[in-house]
């Protein structure tokens, strides 16, 4: 049995299936932290503000495991209103800061094709704005 | 190897495999292409991942009430990603953000051009 929070003091009492526990800890949690690096390192690189945005998504989902992984090591279940509330938090911040990107926010022009994306995008909008959801029209506005 | 054993170390493989699935996530991030392909690869830990832990952790502790606090957590995640989900890539289609190479078919935009021309746009 896993008990505190010295893990190899802890865990490992000497025998094999104790030691199986400690490597298997020791491996979820390494894989956890990568995962972690690796949304770090896209939140760095862009090169857009969705990317940035998925990326602090997918590093509070580490985090929601992370804090899972803790109960599981330690046994207890006093961190699962932390699970909710990180999760309630990413979800809605994900909603928020995308509600307010325009197509002005374009940052990748690079890796977008030779053809006129605008004019697209404008056809996108010309629908909601003739359905008057927001009454905007003609300012060329996305949203 | 008793009972209390078997279930320890159950619970300690499906921890590892969660963490896998998040490590998988952010490879994909940084190797794919665009937002939308991103957002394929960053959506799975979100819900199965937390399924994993959350089994990891009703198996470690064994009792009902963990239980019972444990599936809203669940039911809360498959409400709330979704959501998230679309809103994303909703933004991302229109903010241009997707790479046209990669994307094979694009059902959207007939449907946009339809719509412009029944809205006289």
């Amino acid at each position: 049995m896993i008990r505190s929070v010295p893990v190899i003091t802890a865990i490992f009492d000497g025998s094999p299936i104790g030691a199986v526990e400690l490597v298997l800890v020791w491996v979820g949690g390494a894989l956890l932290a990568a995962a972690a690096i690796t949304a770090v390192i896209r939140i760095v690189r862009g090169p857009s503000l969705m990317d940035r945005m998925i990326a602090a998504d997918v590093l509070l989902t580490t985090l929601v495991l992370s804090v899972g992984a803790e109960m599981i090591v330690n046994e207890h279940t006093n961190n699962v209103l932390i699970m909710i509330a990180i999760t309630a938090v990413a979800a809605f911040a994900t909603v928020a800061v995308v509600r307010t990107v325009s197509k002005q926010d374009r940052t990748a022009e690079a890796m977008l094709p030779p053809q006129t994306r605008s004019n697209e995008l404008d056809t996108v909008t010309a629908p909601t704005r003739v359905a008057g959801r927001r009454g905007r029209r003609g300012t060329g506005e996305s949203r | 190897m008793t009972w209390n054993d078997v279930l320890d170390l159950i619970s300690l493989v499906l921890l590892v495999l969660a963490g896998a699935l998040g490590l998988i996530a952010g490879i994909g991030l940084l190797r794919f292409p665009d937002a939308l392909t991103r957002l394929h690869a960053a959506t799975k830990p979100q819900v199965l991942g937390l399924v994993l832990i959350a089994i990891a952790l009703a198996l470690q502790v064994r009792s009902w009430t963990a239980l019972l606090m444990l599936i809203p957590v669940v039911v809360f995640q498959m409400l709330t990603a979704p959501i998230a989900a679309h809103m994303v890539g909703r933004a991302a289609y229109r903010n241009g953000s997707l790479d046209v190479e990669v994307t094979r078919i694009d059902e959207l935009a007939p449907a946009i051009a339809e719509a412009s021309k029944e809205h006289g746009a």
